[in-house]
């Protein structure tokens, strides 16, 4: 079953992030890897956007360069007004904790804080937060907040993951592999909370994957391979996480 | 090359600054120990050495004056060897460069100065020729000390003649190592000189013509020296014996054997400790990096490798280890060894240097550290051995936190994340907390073992020369003389205080028990002479019977109310027994003290008087001491102050020495294990800390959750090493059992704060690489890594 495009995103106005001619060169031993080979990719305010691609395509590469944890080898990246591609490392850190929200393959949790705490680690640091309470509520785990890692399951550790990225309302959820360590069952409730905050905060989210089943739920599809842009896709018609399966 | 010797070479240079730090760490211990047992070696048998080439004797006897035909009587007494029968006379000195008088021994040599006991070593000039001069060898620390050379003249009162003695050489002698002026304890270079002069010439300046008053014996290998001793007392006896005495109980050798006691407590606790330690951090090291490579383990076994194949391989990592400890601490230790032994040679003045590094040291060193290492990592080998490669190959789960103590006991709110996060990850560890905080503590702990015996001694020597002995001067008399002296004494300008006493050789005999010792007679417990024990508790002298020190009495086995039997070993050496009065607890270790006018009535004596203490005004002391100088009846004057200031130039100098390789050593024990905590809790964190860094926690911020838990844990290490330091302190207090005096037990404050400030500092410095090493955390590599 399908459903129209909801929350279509706002297109006319300016991009959140503007990447221009972006190339990545890695120096291993003594060969170059190119990882982007002059990549220009928008994103725009409350999107949501797969970036499909097998590995090795370069869509880490680019994720990361977007979300400020890596520079680009040449190109810019642009976040609204800002030259992300001048920031120093502490500029580039603070732009990590005001805007950007990160959901990764393996969680990241810290083992030694409870899932609450996990999510207070961010909404300490962040200017306008949430409640640790209330993030947890949006993944559905409001009951299993006093939990450590160690005592969930894997989907439910990534949906606290998801719970502390988004706890400081960032203007931006990148998402790398979220399901890739889960199976089809339990990725799928991992891929529903994504939609939720996606659609209920209007955050503008971006998400890797080389699952092309995934792509469907995004507004639109960007396809990697080789460190540059195959394609792009725009999806019609997005299918409902809960109705994925793989 | 095998391919697992490859993995072995890279894991060695991939850990390589923490295996460094090991490694160091090791070689410390190794160092420690091969300096120390090579040392002692060395200094042995150079003492041994010197000894027998210089023929010292096993016996030792003064009398008043014999005819030479006893010597002859002494000769046939079975088992002595040779007997040389001597002059030997107190002077008083007058240097130009000491305001103070000093004393001397002049000391008579055989007609063939080269030939005879106690030989001496003649380190510049020649020996006393032209007959009819006063010529004279100077023993060496006096001519230092005075800048003495061949062809100087010095002012000394020979037999109440002043005279010049002409320095025709400088000498050294086995029989007097340490310059220790008689009845003192301490040696006094300074204020004491020997002088070793003609036997002619000593003949006539002391009417000795036929006659001598001091025997040197050498005893057969293999004879009955108690035997022997007990035989030249009865030959002496009506001669004035003073009673005869082996080598254990002659003061220089005393001193030297002291010496070396010391030493020898410190060879044992220090390597040990060192080894203890570096065990510990191979046994952390060896256990993070087997946890890392649980998968690679897996998949060696997988391929077909045997567990013990497994083990040794990382066995082998160990001992590599150990290995190159063991080669850099020998050498090491090898090459400080030599060098302090020449330290100690120089100091003891032996006139032969010679390091012995027995093959044995060398080898123990490394046997010693390959075990300790084994010792070490047994439990991280049984690990490796045991993981099943199929459980190995599954990523393992997050690992178990559970609340703190003070979350469960509701406290959170009050309690940060960032602490939260460093008191759990301490607690989840408890074992490897403790092992870490074991570490650091024991670092802090050697320091304070480094300070200890500069403390007691300092204590010692303020609870002894300003509490206990309050005269200013002790004025000591050549021959025991009678009260007039003491008036004469006591009329000089400058004298505020005059008090006299009687130093009584005596033998003290209870059963089959026997010691040979001093008793100090004294008019009053509470005058310039004050009877403390160890607490600062007066006791007062009692009007009868003997006050033994405790140590003394249980020697004996007697207690208050028992009788013990005196044997004078002057005067007309007189036996009685005497009432045990009491035991007093005190630092002197054989003391005895009587009233002065009870000794001299059980000695049917009167108003005999040894010696006098004095208080003076320091204003007159200039003219006080040439009076002094001057006056026929003194053979001794010392100086409390220049007392103290020689001691300090000589005994606190070789502590210092000691001291400043315990500071160096501890700060590498220190830095060692900080630093390898703190970096294998970074290693194990530091997926944790790139999320941080991720997320948008600052550099700043993320440096403190980490150097946090250094931090907790150096300070929980702390009050636990200063605790440790304390008793290791006291067990080396335990080991080093010297009789000649006995060492408090005291720690300073300032001890235990520079203990603790070294061990901050080492923290500091290891926290400040780690900093470094946050700062350079891969943040993508580490995320895309799974734990």
């Amino acid at each position: 079953m399908t459903q129209p495009a909801s929350n279509n995103p706002d297109k006319s106005g300016k991009p959140v992030f503007a990447a221009r001619s972006i190339t990545k060169t890695y120096h291993v031993g003594e060969v170059d890897v190119h990882a982007l080979r002059g990549v220009d990719l928008d994103l725009y305010a409350g999107e949501f956007l797969v970036l499909l691609g097998p590995s090795g395509s370069g869509k880490s590469t680019l994720l990361n360069v977007l979300g400020g944890l890596d520079l680009p080898t040449s190109g810019h990246v642009r976040y609204l007004d800002q030259d992300l591609t001048s920031y120093s490392d502490a500029e580039l850190t603070m732009f990590r904790r005001r805007h950007v929200g990160f959901v990764f393959q393996f969680y990241n949790l810290i083992p030694s804080l409870t899932a609450r705490e996990n999510i207070e680690l961010v909404t300490d640091i962040a200017s306008d937060p949430m409640d640790a309470r209330d993030a947890l509520e949006l993944v559905q785990l409001r009951d299993r907040m006093d939990h450590f890692p160690a005592q969930l399951s894997g989907g439910e550790q990534q949906r606290v993951a998801i719970a502390r990225a988004i706890a400081k309302r960032p203007e931006v959820l990148l998402c790398d592999e979220p399901t890739g360590a889960l199976d089809g069952v339990t990725g799928v409730v991992v891929l529903e909370a994504i939609e939720r905050v996606n659609a209920e905060l209007g955050t503008t989210t971006a998400v890797i994957t080389h699952n092309a089943v995934i792509s469907q739920m995004a507004h639109r599809v960007v396809s990697l391979s080789g460190g540059a842009i195959a394609g792009t896709r725009i999806n019609e018609r997005r299918v409902l996480a809960r109705e994925l399966s793989w | 090359m095998r391919a697992l010797h490859r993995k072995l070479f890279r894991d060695l240079i991939k850990l390589r600054s923490q295996t460094a730090a090991i490694a160091l760490v090791m070689a410390c211990g190794v160092a420690t120990f091969v300096m120390s047992l090579s040392m002692l070696d060395s200094l042995q048998g150079t003492m041994d050495r010197y000894y027998e080439e210089h023929r010292f004797a096993n016996v030792f006897a003064s009398m008043k004056r014999a005819p030479l035909s006893l010597a002859e009587r002494v000769r046939e007494i079975p088992g002595v060897g040779e007997v040389e029968s001597r002059v030997v006379e107190a002077v008083t000195l007058d240097m130009p460069l000491m305001e103070e008088p000093a004393s001397g021994s002049v000391v008579s040599l055989p007609s063939d100065s080269r030939e005879g006991i106690n030989r001496l070593y003649v380190r510049s000039g020649r020996f006393p020729e032209g007959r009819g001069s006063l010529e004279v060898l100077v023993s060496q620390r006096f001519a230092e000390a005075h800048g003495l050379a061949p062809g100087d003249g010095v002012n000394a009162v020979l037999n109440g003649r002043l005279e010049t003695l002409r320095v025709v050489g400088v000498a050294l002698s086995p029989e007097y190592v340490w310059l220790i002026p008689p009845g003192g304890i301490l040696p006094e270079n300074k204020r004491y000189g020997v002088f070793w002069m003609g036997r002619e010439e000593m003949d006539a300046a002391f009417d000795m013509k036929g006659a001598f008053n001091d025997l040197a014996i050498r005893v057969m290998p293999g004879a009955d020296e108690a035997e022997i001793i007990e035989r030249v007392d009865e030959l002496t006896a009506q001669y004035g014996g003073l009673g005869a005495y082996e080598r254990e109980d002659q003061i220089s050798h005393k001193f030297v054997a002291n010496e070396l006691e010391e030493l020898r407590a410190m060879t044992l606790i220090v390597p040990a400790i060192f080894l203890g330690v570096a065990a510990f951090l191979l046994n952390i090291v060896l256990s993070r990096m087997i946890s890392a490579q649980r998968e690679q383990i897996a998949a060696l076994k997988a391929l077909g490798y045997s567990s013990g194949e497994i083990g040794r391989h990382y066995l082998s990592f160990v001992l590599l280890i150990a290995c190159v400890s063991g080669v850099v601490g020998a050498a090491g230790g090898a090459w400080m060894g030599r060098g302090l032994t020449r330290i100690y040679v120089d100091f003891m003045d032996f006139p032969s240097f010679e390091y012995d590094l027995h093959p044995r040291v060398l080898l123990l060193g490394f046997v010693v550290s390959a075990v300790a290492a084994m010792i070490g990592v047994a439990s991280a080998l049984r690990a490796a051995m045991r993981l099943p490669p199929a459980e190995a190959m599954k990523q393992q789960a997050p690992q178990n936190y559970r609340p703190t103590v003070l979350e469960r006991a509701g406290l959170q709110r009050f309690v940060p994340l960032s602490a939260r996060m460093i008191i759990r990850h301490i607690e989840r560890r408890p074992l490897k907390t403790a092992l870490s905080v074991l570490g650091i503590a024991l670092a802090c702990a050697i320091l304070v073992v480094g300070g200890y015996s500069e403390d007691s001694v300092d204590y010692l020597l303020d609870f002894q020369f300003q509490r206990v002995q309050r005269y200013d001067v002790e004025v000591v008399f050549g021959a025991t003389t009678d009260d007039r002296a003491l008036s004469s004494i006591r009329a000089l300008p400058g004298v505020l205080d005059a008090e006299p006493y009687r130093a009584l050789p005596v033998r003290l005999r209870s059963d089959h028990w026997q010691r040979r010792t001093g008793i100090l007679g004294l008019t009053s417990g509470d005058g310039l002479y004050k009877l403390l024990d160890m607490n600062g508790t007066p006791h007062a002298l009692p009007e009868h019977g003997v006050l033994l020190a405790t140590t003394l009495g249980q020697w004996l086995g007697v207690g208050p109310g028992d009788l013990v039997t005196v044997e004078a070993l002057e005067g007309r050496r007189p036996e009685f027994t005497a009432e045990v009065a009491g035991l007093i607890d005190d630092f002197s270790g054989l003391a005895a003290y009587m009233n002065v006018d009870e000794m001299n009535r059980l000695m049917h004596e009167q108003g005999t008087v040894g010696g006098v203490y004095l208080s003076t005004d320091p204003q007159d002391s200039q003219s006080l001491y040439q009076d002094l100088r001057e006056a026929p009846q003194v053979a001794g004057v010392n100086v409390k102050a220049s007392t103290i200031k020689s001691f300090r130039e000589t005994v606190s100098k070789n502590l210092g020495i000691m001291r400043s390789f315990m500071v160096g050593f501890s700060v590498i024990i220190a830095f060692g294990v900080v630093y390898n905590s703190a970096r294998i809790s970074l290693s194990e964190r530091s997926r944790d800390l790139a999320t941080l860094r991720v997320i948008g926690f600052t550099r700043r911020e993320v440096a403190i959750i980490q150097l946090g838990e250094l931090a907790t844990i150096t300070a929980l290490a702390i009050p636990v090493g200063l605790v440790l330091g304390y008793f290791l302190s006291w067990l080396t207090s335990q080991a080093t059992n010297a009789e000649l005096i006995r060492i408090p037990f005291i720690i300073h404050p300032s001890t235990f704060a520079l203990a603790a400030s070294v061990v901050v500092g080492a923290s500091l410095v290891s926290g400040l690489i780690v900093r470094t090493r946050i700062d350079k955390l891969d943040l993508i590599s580490v995320l895309k890594s799974r734990e």
